[in-house]
């Protein structure tokens, strides 16, 4: 998709800036949009400047449109003071006056159900102000008591519900003839900040994969060879130990692609980097538990025994190991979105696949091998 | 049992066999950035083919014989081609025409732009603070798991190890063989850096738990019995991984190649350091530190 940015209001020595500017919002939206690794680059022809942004497993583009082509600028308007005398329904919108207060006091927008009569039980848009714009809301609803309050999107009237008294609790919702996805749009939007200068979407259209499908293809190929080689050398080495594993292993992969599938994942370079490390880290429980099994049974212990105690004590060191590269993969993720750390695709695609490879990982190399080496070996006895 | 821990200068030499030179290139020659980092050159072409037929791979190949650094070639469309590469000027877009007309039945051009980067100077300081916190993150927990800074403190270093191995290697293939650092060799690094950590602190639970039981026994040899314990697993979880990358740097494509070798050199200097580097630094530590008291 090509965004163009109206820079005619703009002096040519801060147009780069702005676009930066520009560039950095359209990622946050797109990011609190959901979508796994974009890419979302600066360019500039001649004397236009514009936003490439690319949108891996997107399906219906008209979102996307309204999502990134829109300013969002949000502005809290009421009656101006040369006319407070007058009747409020006889104050056509356009007269009013901006309050000062404006989507830059904004701490965070999100979109809710409402239930009461007032907003109605459609979908709607509740806001949070910083304190300072809740100081300012305050004021606002104070001086207006009884009078409406319009709130405009985009130099657009939205909705322009009466005061009924001052608002002190920094909270107010948005309410209009929104659906699900026109809140979410919106709650975006207003969470991503505004867009410092106009855009329109020029051009979208789909483009093919950059790895190019051949190159897709050879890699699934290569991995798949390289988990059989791995299932292989498991069953090898650790005989029938190695096989149960091995089960574990590919439970392990159906349950990965089914959550892939569900989130939904579009795999990615970085998205397979972070599915073979944590194939191997689910390996690696299973290798630790049977190498303290192997032990337990050189010092004596009968098979059963061994299993128990092999598990007990690897479990300090598996516990350990992926604690730490879970919360490698927590930090990375940025799950609550602070601006200082990635707020962006590529790493976050990584660390999405990590942490969620770690977890089930950790459930199929301990608590299916562990069942399916109990209920296959009841009361039997294998040699190591 | 090895005697592992008797030789640990031995160890140290070969890390630094590894790091100095990787080192000297890296503020000799610095690393190659890729147009993620950099920026460069979109074109996109429109070509309707002949008969002898054209797709994404002649035009990487033209572009190739007329001395443009593809980053890559994609198609948007029906006979539409996306390219992008290090800069290049007008007079280089022209004469690629030139090749591509001859080539094919027509083409036009439909657009000729300049890029931003993707991973622009923002960005990556983001991803550099990330990390940062990341390391801080596992430095305390380890320091809080294992009851003692020390093993903090050499898990870091055994991370930052593993890290100047791969920015050195990847700083010298630079150097000589044009390789360039893009946001997939990122992406490699983090893996590594999240490898390293899990396989060191394998070893120091070792450490931990033979600690318990023997607690009149030498350091020195405690440590070296948890890296002669588990070495063994140490060196399979390793060949698994191992197995995985190298068949895909065989069988995979082109495009991954030097990210699947990133890996790689990644997975065999953890392994590596997790039992060479961070167990050691903890005997040297011990001796160094707590010795005198």
């Amino acid at each position: 998709m090509v965004l163009q940015a109206d820079m005619s209001k703009v002096s040519p020595e801060d147009r780069q800036t702005a676009l930066e500017s520009v560039k950095e919002i359209v990622s946050r939206r797109v990011d609190l949009y959901g979508v796994t690794e974009p890419v979302i680059q600066t360019s500039k022809v001649n004397d236009d400047y514009r936003i490439l942004a690319e949108l891996p497993g997107i399906r219906e583009v008209s979102d996307a449109v309204n999502l990134l082509g829109t300013t969002a600028q949000l502005d809290f308007r009421a009656i101006p003071e040369t006319l407070k005398e007058a009747t409020p329904g006889s104050v056509p919108l356009y007269q009013y006056e901006s309050t000062g207060l404006s989507g830059a006091d904004l701490k965070r927008a999100m979109v809710q159900f409402g239930s009461s009569s007032a907003i109605g039980a459609g979908p709607s848009v509740g806001l949070q102000f910083t304190d300072e714009g809740k100081q300012k809301f305050a004021q606002i609803t104070k001086d207006n008591v009884g009078k409406p309050l319009a709130i405009f999107l985009d130099e657009m009237p939205v909705t322009a519900p009466l005061v009924s008294e001052a608002i002190t609790t920094g909270e107010a919702v948005i309410s209009g003839s929104f659906d699900t996805e026109t809140a979410k749009t919106l709650a975006i939007q207003l969470n991503a900040g505004a867009l410092p200068v106009p855009v329109k979407v020029i051009e979208q259209r789909t483009i093919g994969p950059s790895l190019g499908q051949d190159s897709v293809n050879k890699s699934i190929v290569a991995g798949s060879i390289g988990l059989i080689l791995v299932m292989a050398f498991m069953a090898a080495y650790y005989g029938k130990l190695g096989l149960i594993a091995d089960i574990a292993l590919i439970i392990y992969g159906l349950v990965t692609l089914s959550i892939y599938k569900l989130i939904p994942i579009t795999l990615s370079l970085p998205g397979i980097a972070g599915f073979i490390l944590s194939v191997g880290m689910a390996v690696d429980s299973n290798i630790l538990i049977f190498e303290r099994m192997k032990e337990e049974m050189r010092v004596g212990r009968n098979w059963k025994t061994a299993m128990e105690l092999g598990f007990g004590r690897a479990w300090d060191s598996i516990k350990d190991a992926n604690l730490a590269t879970i919360i490698t993969a927590l930090i990375l993720l940025n799950p609550f979105n602070f601006s200082w750390l990635v707020t962006s695709g590529m790493v976050r695609g990584f660390a999405l696949t990590l942490l969620l490879g770690v977890l089930i990982g950790l459930f199929t190399g301990v608590a299916v091998t562990r069942t399916l080496l109990r209920v296959l070996y009841k009361g039997k006895e294998i040699k190591l | 049992m090895i005697k592992f821990m008797k030789y640990y200068w031995v160890y140290f030499i070969l890390s630094s066999l590894v790091i100095l030179p990787g080192l000297y290139s890296l503020v000799r020659w610095g690393i190659k950035p890729s147009i993620d980092f950099t920026g460069g050159t979109l074109l996109e072409l429109q070509v309707e083919p002949d008969e002898t037929g054209f797709d994404q791979n002649t035009l990487r190949q033209l572009a190739e014989e007329n001395n443009i650094e593809v980053a890559s070639v994609r198609t948007s469309g029906e006979n539409s081609y996306l390219l992008q590469a290090k800069p290049f000027d007008q007079a280089a877009n022209t004469a690629l025409q030139e090749k591509v007309a001859s080539a094919a039945a027509t083409v036009t051009e439909k657009r000729f732009e300049t890029l931003g980067p993707t991973l622009g100077a923002e960005m990556l300081k983001k991803t550099l603070t990330a990390i940062g916190v990341a390391s801080f993150g596992i430095l305390l927990f380890v320091w809080k798991q294992f009851n003692d800074k020390k093993y903090g403190i050499c898990a870091i270093l055994g991370m930052f190890h593993d890290t100047l191995v791969v920015f050195g290697i990847f700083s010298l293939l630079g150097h000589f063989y044009s390789v360039e650092i893009d946001t997939l060799f990122m992406t490699a690094v983090l893996t590594i850096l999240s490898f390293s950590v899990h396989d060191t602190i394998v070893v120091y639970d070792r450490i931990r738990e033979s600690l318990h039981k023997f607690p009149t026994v030498p350091y020195r040899t405690i440590v070296n019995k948890a890296v002669n314990e588990t070495l063994g697993r140490s060196v399979n979880n390793s060949m698994t991984i191992i197995f995985m990358l190298l068949t895909l740097y065989l069988l995979g494509g082109e495009t991954t190649r030097w990210f699947v070798l990133a890996l790689l050199i990644g997975t065999v200097s953890g392994t590596y350091s997790s039992t060479f580097v961070a167990a050691p630094l903890l005997v040297l530590w011990e001796r160094v530190f707590e010795k005198k008291k």
